[in-house]
Formats: C-alpha cells, structure tokens, sequence
C-alpha cells in the first residue's frame, strides 16, 4: 500500500465559536493530483492552512507524511505552498531570483547567505516554468500569470513532496488557466509530488486532476469505496464528494448551500 | 561653517547623526516594506513614560526608555497577536497612556530643571561624548543584527505566511524587530526628539522606495538620504539659527516630495 500524504481524523476548526470546518475526516495518497472544489466560503483555504499547520484545529488530528505540520515546517519544508494572493505589496523591491530564492531559505537557515547550489535549484525551476529570462526583473513588473509561475518555482525550490497550491488560477485567463494545470501535471510527473489544487473553478480542475475532493462549508469529507455520491449524499446530507477518477465519472454536483 | 567644524560640540553632533543616519535608514526600509511607520510612533511617544521614570528614579534614562519602549511594544504586539485589539486601536491607547504617565512622573519627580523641550524636540548640539559612545554601540548591535538576519526580514516583510511555512521562527523576528525599533528610536531621541523620531524611521525609507526598484539600493537610498538631510540640517540649522531637529525633518520631507515628483515623472 503507498504511504498516505495527507491523514484527517475527525478536524474541527472553529472560528469565534463558529465551526468552518466540521467533523472532517480525509485520506490523500503519495502521487496524488488532488482538486478540492467548493463554492466561496466552504472553508477550502482554511483546510490547507491547517495542512500547512498555519491554522491549530479546534478539535482532530491531522497528520501530513505521519507527522504534526507545525513540527514538519522545521524539518526542511516538505510542503511547498503558493498562497492566494502572494504579492501582498505590488511594487515590493525584489527581484524574480530574490523570491524564488526565497523558498530555500528555510533549508539555507538563519543567519547565512543562499550558496551556489540554491541559486543552480533557483535557476533550475525557473528554467522549468520557462520564465529564466526574467530573472533579474523586479517581481512588480511581471505580468499576474508570470508572477503565478515565479511563486510556483519559488514553491518548487522548496524541494517539497507534497505542493499545495490555493487558487492558483484566479486572476488567470481560461487558456493561462489550463496551461497552468498542465504544467503542474508536468512537474508532479516529474518531480513525483503529491498535489492539492484548492479552487472553485469546477470545470477546469475536474479535466486535469486524479481525484475531487468537495468540500462545502460545514463540511464532511470521506474517502471511501466508491459508495457513491447519492449514497454520501443521503448519509450525510450534504454535498460532500470524494470522486475516485475512473470509477466514477467526473461531474460534480453542487447543492446549494 | 570651518569655525563650526573645528568645535567639540559641532563634531560630536555631526558623529552622532552620522551613525543614527545609518541605523535610521537601513531600519526604515524595513518599516516602510513592513508598514509599521504607525507602530513606530507609538513606540517614539511611549518613550516619554521611560524617560520620565527615569528622571524620577534618577537613573541614566537611556535605560529606563529602552525598558518601557520594548515593553510597549510587546505589549501592542501581544494584543495583536491574541487578537483581541487591533493593532492601530492597540497602538493608540498604549501610547497615550505611555505619555500620560510620563506626565505624571515628571510631576512626582520635581524636577524642573531637566531639558523635557530637548527630549521632545532633540539637542544633538548638547550631547556629550557618552552619548556618542552609547550611540554608537547601539548602532554596531542594531546593524549586526540587521546583516545577520537580512534575508529573513526581507522575507517576513515580503510574505510572513510563506516564510512561517518555511521554517522561519516568524514570532520570534517580529518581537526581535520591535526590540531594534524601540533601540533605535531611543537613541534617535537625542538627535530629533521624542515627537519627531518616527520621521527618521518612515521618510528615508519612503523616499528611497520612490527612487529605486532593487531592496539593497534602496537600503543605500535610504540611509544616504538620512545621512544627507542629517548633515545639511545641522548647516542649515547653525547657519540661520533654527532648532537643528526640526531642520532636519523638514529636509527629509522635502527630499520625500522631491523624491515623489521624480518618481511620477519617470512613472507617468
């Protein structure tokens, strides 16, 4: 059996005494592709901050490659992580290397400078995304796309097994988009990650990815023998769905919430 | 001017604003990115409360301002953390009450005779030789420490989630920097006073970021400007007799406009 990168038992996450996320209880495999779909709101982000460990959950447990997150982010990140709006300051004074380099320093530790070898990983990622010409720009001049592949190679220099990728599409255009969902196809062959691509961009994800995950506000997710979506669905009377690719076919239906 | 240059008291003010100049400019990068120039005000007025213990204690207020600026701005930063204030509500009532038990100390301690005006405003024309020591030994902790954890404050200023996800102790580098501001401003206090010190940490920094596109240029922007409003200041302000504090902040922010036109001409 493969190791499971991701492991949930019975999460609870309460914000001001108001569940986000309830009773969820979640399996993801090594190698996976995973898309978590959901409408604004149903919690999507808040699921990969407590992955990333940058949430405490209320109540559960979850383990990610058998261990706490909040201890894992010291062992030399094993999550690389794009989050939703990266450039938080538009004309911040760094440039393209600088950022990408940037997911190395949590290898590189406090105190010393990035070696040859960080900037060769650097270069190399870049050259994977295919924007190593822009190197030595300013990260504000680049255009949203580019900007989304900078921090995708920053994530990627993290030397990460599992990648968690939140919205990496939204300011996208439709071919940007699916382009993008490619290249991630590419790189996850490639570099043997786990995958979780958060969106609500239901057509576009169900394309490219192995397994949809749906999660809607109060939320339970089961993995599961593929018992069925109206079967999960009376069970638990909500739109919660973990659609395995081939076994069922890949339509989503979302209730309203 | 050559008369002036060849006096004590000219010479140590102008060792002094060199060194605040460095520390003040490279620091200010870092407020500006961070967008901390209001916490940095908060921490300049809390000031007064330790000064005043200070004279109230009689003790050397260097250090009872250092204590009651770094204790403020634990204070704001545990509020913000807890999330029980917001961080400008936290800010505003610390400093206020900072202030007011400032006032309140210098009313127990009687003594009228200390310089309030030049702990308020600045006297760097006064300062004496420890000052320039006690300057100057802050300023090779405040830059060490600087150069020792560049790139993580460049990082924490650039995405504090993504740098917590990758290891960096982010809670740590936040008190750590307040820790750096409230050094700083402290000493700062001499040159400009407790009222005007937050210029010297948001101008430079401001101004630089209007003139380049690089962080290390614009660190060199930044405290050159400082360096260079710092000098001209004290010209001026011997020249035409004017308070050399004020002098100086009103250079800064002259630059700052300038700074901005260039800017939005090179810019459209």
């Amino acid at each position: 059996m493969k190791t499971l990168a991701i492991r949930i038992r019975d999460l609870w996450v309460n914000f001001n005494h108001t569940p986000a996320l309830e009773d969820i209880d979640l399996d993801i495999q090594e190698g996976r592709y995973v898309g978590i779909l959901g409408p604004n709101g149903a919690g999507k982000s808040t699921l990969l901050k407590v992955i990333l460990g940058l949430i405490t959950p209320s109540r559960g447990e979850v383990l990610v490659f058998g261990e706490n997150p909040r201890k894992l982010r010291h062992a030399g990140s094993l999550i690389g992580y794009l989050p939703q709006r990266p450039l938080s300051h538009p004309r911040f004074p760094v440039s393209v290397m600088d950022v990408v380099l940037m997911g190395r320093y949590g290898r590189i530790g406090l105190g010393r400078r990035p070696g040859r070898e960080d900037y060769e990983i650097a270069k190399a990622n870049l050259a994977r995304l295919g924007i190593l010409h822009l190197a030595d720009r300013p990260i504000g001049e680049l255009s949203g796309g580019e900007q989304q592949r900078v921090f995708i190679a920053r994530a990627l220099s993290m030397e990460p097994r599992l990648l968690v990728l939140d919205e990496p599409t939204i300011f996208l255009e439709p071919c940007a988009k699916d382009e993008l969902y490619e290249i991630m196809h590419g790189i996850k062959e490639e570099m043997n990650l786990t995958v979780l691509i958060v969106s609500h961009d239901v057509g576009a994800v169900v394309q490219h990815v192995d397994d949809v995950v749906c999660l809607n506000r109060r939320v339970v997710v089961h993995e599961a023998p593929p018992i069925g979506r109206l079967a999960l669905e009376s069970t638990f009377g909500c739109s919660v769905e973990y659609l395995f690719h081939g076994e069922i076919p890949h339509r989503v239906v979302r209730r309203d919430v | 001017m050559s008369e002036l240059l060849a006096m004590g008291f000219f010479q140590r003010a102008v060792a002094a604003a060199l060194l605040l100049s460095l520390i003040c400019g490279a620091l200010s990068v870092f407020v500006v990115l961070r967008r901390m120039a209001f916490i940095g005000v908060g921490i300049s007025h809390s000031a007064f409360g330790g000064v005043a213990l200070g004279f109230l204690l009689k003790v050397n207020p260097l250090w009872t301002g250092i204590a009651f600026s770094v204790l403020v701005a634990m204070l704001i930063e545990l509020a913000r953390a807890r999330g029980r204030l917001e961080e400008d509500t936290a800010i505003g009532i610390f400093f206020a009450a900072s202030m007011a038990l400032g006032v309140v100390f210098l009313h127990l301690s009687r003594t009228y005779n200390v310089d309030v005006f030049g702990f308020l405003f600045g006297n760097i024309l006064a300062i004496g030789w420890r000052q320039v020591v006690e300057i100057l030994v802050v300023s090779v902790a405040v830059l060490a420490a600087i150069a020792v954890f560049f790139k993580e404050l460049v990082f924490l200023s650039f995405d504090e989630e993504m740098a917590w996800v990758s290891g960096v102790p982010v809670t740590a580098l936040r008190y750590f920097f307040l820790v750096l501001m409230a050094m700083v401003v402290i000493v700062a206090i001499y040159l400009v006073g407790i009222i005007l010190v937050s210029a010297l940490l948001v101008i430079p920094g401001a101004l630089a970021g209007n003139l380049t596109r690089h962080i290390r240029a614009m660190a060199a922007v930044s405290v050159g400007a400082a360096a260079g409003s710092c000098l001209a200041g004290l010209a001026v302000s011997a020249v035409l007799d004017w308070p050399s504090g004020a002098t100086i902040v009103l250079l800064l922010a002259l630059g700052f406009f300038g700074s901005s036109f260039l800017r939005g001409r090179r810019f459209g």
